[in-house]
């Protein structure tokens, strides 16, 4: 192995996979174009939109600006992660019948933003959900539906 | 345009030594990478000049928080959500907990790190001033061993810092001191993920009605983040009221030397950071 092209073991979704990349190539790349896991979208490529988000050991982070070197021994998370098998996470329901997704490149990355929010805080506050939300940008402008969604499968009881 | 990936090398760090093992062989050829959130953004644009960098990323001794009786000490790697998640940090440096809520969204403070902030060297950052408030040191490694910097001279022009070739940013110490009234303002275009058009934190030592003591630093108002030298000198000692925050005031704007760019422009940056002091002054008890 060189420094140009290094064999990188990890989990994603629950798969043990090990892949031969150059190490400084992007976590959201690999994910796509290597594991053909195209349901992370990429949007402003600068960390900017949160469209590349992904779980790294529970922990949010975007993919574009990930080199794939940092996930050796990982756990990695995707959009494709999210559902167990045919049955929808309680936020992809919530998006669904609220609305919460209008063109859907932002949509992956808003999940697993509040996927994560509830593993931190089961039970967040509205500003809680929107410091949450606010690294994840929605082109369509579609805000309000989208906060509806995820304060209604998390905060649960708490909204109205 | 994108850059082409096989032009660059990078190379997984075990340990410290490893790293700067690495990074003293034929100097200035390694460079530090940490959690990438600067370093990607360039090499996505295709604008990433250096070539070959060392991951530091999972070198477990950078990345810690330690809390001893006079001192608290972060590993370079320590993240800003860590910052945001530890008691000490919360409770006794507020505004370095507020300027790290400001930076970027919850997944770049999941991947940034307080070194990879300092080394970085914008002046726009947010961390920093907070850093020369707190009166920050800087622990330097390199193969011939450790050195300490105060953070308040690191920063020695725009991106020119005092590290020598071979060393890395290893930890930064924050004396630990009470009854300081805190302050920390950042202005941008937007709450969430922007970067800030002026940033001001500030703290001051009241004792009946007088400043004992002051720090005021601030952000994208000079070529590297700054102390507010001349408003500290007059404040020092002053009566907390009006005739001080105008003296103060006319220091700070004459003392900044901002420029007009793509976020803002020097005059607004100038009034604007002279009505934060303003904000910050009136807050203080008489």
């Amino acid at each position: 192995m060189t420094d140009n092209q290094v064999q990188i073991s990890f989990t994603i979704n629950g798969d043990a996979v090990t892949v031969d990349v150059h190490p400084m190539a992007r976590l959201l790349d690999v994910v796509r174009q290597q594991l053909r896991l195209t349901g992370t979208k990429e949007g402003c490529g600068e960390g900017e939109c949160g469209a590349c988000s992904v779980l790294i050991d529970g922990e949010l982070v975007n993919s574009c600006l990930t080199p794939v070197i940092q996930v050796e021994g990982a756990s990695v998370t995707t959009i494709e992660g999210v559902a167990t098998g045919e049955q929808l996470d309680a936020v992809q329901e919530a998006f669904i019948a609220h609305g919460g997704a209008q063109c859907g490149i932002c949509t992956p990355g808003m999940v697993l933003a509040a996927v994560s929010l509830r593993d931190r805080n089961p039970h967040p506050s509205d500003d809680a959900i929107r410091t949450a939300l606010a690294g994840n940008l929605c082109r369509c402008t579609g805000y309000m539906k989208i906060f509806e969604a995820v304060r209604r499968s998390i905060a649960g009881s708490m909204a109205q | 345009m994108r850059a082409f990936l096989p032009d660059y090398r990078l190379r997984q760090a075990a340990t410290l030594d490893e790293a700067v093992g690495l990074l003293a062989d034929q100097p200035g050829t390694w460079r530090p990478l940490a959690g990438g959130t600067d370093v990607m953004v360039q090499l996505a644009a295709g604008a990433l000049a250096h070539r070959q960098y060392v991951s530091l990323w999972g070198i477990r001794e950078l990345r810690r928080i330690d809390v001893d009786a006079d001192i608290v000490t972060l590993g370079a790697l320590t993240t800003f959500s860590d910052i945001l998640r530890h008691d000490v940090l919360r409770s006794e440096f507020p505004l370095l907990g507020r300027a790290a809520a400001d930076t970027g969204g919850i997944a770049n403070q999941n991947r940034g790190t307080i070194g990879g902030n300092i080394a970085n060297a914008s002046p726009a950052a947010d961390t920093p001033p907070a850093l020369l408030v707190y009166d920050a040191q800087l622990e330097l490694t390199s193969v011939r061993g450790r050195r300490a910097v105060s953070y308040e001279r690191f920063h020695t022009g725009y991106k020119q810092m005092d590290l020598a070739s071979g060393e890395l940013i290893t930890a930064v110490r924050l004396p630990r001191r009470r009854g300081w009234h805190q302050h920390y303002r950042k202005v941008g275009a937007r709450r969430a993920q922007a970067i800030s058009k002026v940033c001001l934190a500030a703290a001051a030592l009241v004792e009946s009605g007088r400043i004992a003591d002051i720090r005021l630093a601030l952000g994208s108002v000079a070529p590297t983040v700054v102390r507010a030298f001349g408003a500290e000198a007059i404040l020092r000692g002053a009566a907390v009221g009006p005739e001080a925050l105008e003296r103060a005031g006319a220091a700070l704007a004459s003392e900044l030397t901002p420029i007009d760019d793509v976020r803002s422009t020097a005059a607004y940056r100038r009034q604007v950071a002279v009505n934060m002091l303003g904000e910050f002054l009136e807050a203080l008890p008489r």
